[in-house]
């Protein structure tokens, strides 16, 4: 007779009322298979923890953005955030798409010129740029997108060393009615800082004026301050063409979107108050064209969105190392997924799915990671299933930032593979091992011998 | 050990301690252990009638019951010894 499954043995106190921290009980629905492949196979080939990245769901998500702004709006260009995800083989599904690269250091500069960028593709961004790299940017005809004053003094002198002009942008903040309003980044509007710096770049020959840009913050849960935003981005352009009779080549409106993530404290799950891509693009499209911008010299709409677009396309897998009791009885599950693989574990409730069919019963449940810090915690209290050692979990949406922000500590970082359009894993990066992470290692000549 | 005798424990899983007012639930293999629990069987013995109906392994069975036990002593639904 063959025997029956086993279920471990549960009993869970009822209680009444209102939710307590581990929220009302529900169902999770497993994740067994990801483009077509198996999780424990995946596991089994390729180690765990483990990245895995849906090249599908890359160029999916890239055409349902591209589709939601041309339709409202002739002219737009995206440009991949190389910080939220560099990548190269993922950079470069971006470029294949059509998307330029936007890069915020003189490493990713060097990142998107090795991925083949032309440098006339790439926006150069951020408050870190040397006179190296600015250096660079100019003779390649980069996009320069000048952060504050002592850049834009030190970009003069180096176009007048160079005896070439510099393509430029100035990145402006604003107040768009969000809290919290960012303004550390590039010059103010509201008190005409960013109308001096404009003043300023047009007195000079070398450079040439041609975009307007503005980031308004992160995870923008509305789409209404980019409507404001682009709006007043607008209004300088036309200000611009008034007194110099010079129009502006394009607008950039960063980045920004809200991903389905769920951001800790929040109320409701990230899926649902997520605003759609057609609500960003609607808001932007109709204020550039209401907009007093002479409707024939309409500026190309940049957008360097991240986080939205690459989220939805990364998992990560791992393992259950052990199930035990806290001391007041909880349940606490360790698994080989840390906070050093998920640094987005700080701010976002992060969904985890059991790999296998799912067991029926659900435990209040709080997930550590397999680090020896106090602070290495997953979920600190989620309704699980009961899933034993050695068996596997996903973590979904988990492609923006944590293969850039990801920390070398204690352990060493794992593989990313891409299933590929053929639904066929390739390896895009390996992991580090002794070897790797001892390259770089110097031991002076009088700390090589001890004894003990 | 026995179960309190004031404990109430449903078909379906439903468990009552009629002393705190606390309800339970308990899912199916924790209802087949209890109710021999209640028949008076030790740890080992019961090990050994899931065994024969259930695919578990020996060791990772015996850490289930005694994690289930343990339980069962902290929500005290066991009488106290000397009772």
């Amino acid at each position: 007779m063959e025997k029956k499954k086993f279920e471990r043995p549960l009993i869970t106190r009822i209680k009444a009322g209102v939710p307590d921290k581990y929220g009302m009980k529900s169902q999770i629905k497993p994740l067994t298979h990801i483009d077509n492949n198996l999780v424990a196979d995946l596991i089994k080939e390729f180690g765990s923890p483990l990245y895995i990245i849906s090249e599908k769901t890359i160029r999916n998500t890239y055409q349902s953005v591209l589709r939601a702004f041309t339709t409202r709006y002739p002219k737009v260009q995206m440009a991949w955030s190389y910080k939220t995800n560099y990548l190269n083989a993922v950079c470069n599904v971006y470029h294949q798409e059509g998307s330029w690269a936007e890069v915020v250091s003189g490493f990713e500069y060097q990142k998107a010129i090795a991925n083949g960028v032309p440098g006339s593709n790439i926006i150069f961004n951020g408050p870190d740029k040397s006179d190296e790299d600015l250096t660079i940017a100019v003779e390649n005809g980069s996009y320069i997108h000048l952060d504050h004053f002592d850049e834009l003094h030190a970009l003069i002198a180096i176009t007048e060393k160079l005896k070439k002009k510099a393509k430029v942008a100035i990145r402006v903040n604003m107040d768009t009615g969000i809290y919290p309003q960012w303004d550390r980044f590039g010059f103010n509007y509201e008190n005409g800082e960013a109308w001096s710096a404009i003043n300023k770049i047009m007195t000079q020959p070398n450079l040439d004026l041609l975009g307007l840009h503005t980031h308004i913050g992160t995870y923008i849960m509305s789409p209404m301050p980019y409507s404001v935003a682009t709006s007043k981005l607008a209004e300088l352009a036309v200000k611009t063409f008034r007194k110099f009779n010079h129009y502006i080549k394009y607008i950039d409106m960063g980045g920004g979107f809200a991903s389905k993530n769920t951001l800790k404290g929040a109320y409701l799950p990230g899926s649902d108050t997520c605003p759609s891509f057609d609500e960003y693009a609607e808001a932007i499209s109709q204020a550039l064209n209401n907009s007093d911008i002479q409707y024939d010299k309409m500026p190309t709409l940049i957008l360097e969105t991240g986080r939205a677009l690459i989220d939805d396309a990364g998992y990560l897998l791992g393992t259950v190392l052990a199930n035990k009791r806290l001391a007041d009885g909880r349940r606490s599950m360790i698994i080989d997924i840390g906070i050093n693989n998920l640094f987005t574990s700080f701010w976002y409730e992060h969904t985890i799915m059991p790999a296998q069919e799912q067991y029926t019963d659900m435990d209040d449940t709080t997930i550590y990671g397999p680090l020896c810090m106090n602070i290495d915690v997953i979920r600190s209290a989620v309704q699980f299933p009961v899933i034993e050692k050695g068996e596997h979990v996903v973590i979904p949406r988990i492609g923006a930032y944590n293969m850039t922000q990801w920390l070398q500590f204690i352990t060493y970082r794992p593989k990313v593979v891409m299933i590929g359009m053929d639904g066929k894993p390739y390896i895009v990066r390996e992991n580090e091992n002794h070897e790797t992470m001892n390259a770089l290692d110097r031991v002076p000549e009088h700390l090589r011998k001890f004894t003990l | 050990m026995s179960i309190k005798s004031n404990i109430a424990i449903s078909d379906s899983g439903f468990l009552f301690d009629a002393n705190t007012g606390d309800s339970y639930t308990v899912n199916k293999t924790g209802q087949v252990i209890l109710a021999m629990i209640k028949e008076g069987k030790e740890n080992e013995e019961i090990a050994k009638k899931i065994m024969e109906e259930y695919d578990v392994e020996k060791s990772m069975l015996i850490h289930y019951i005694d994690d289930f036990v343990n339980m069962l002593k902290r929500y005290e639904l066991f009488e106290a010894e000397g009772e």
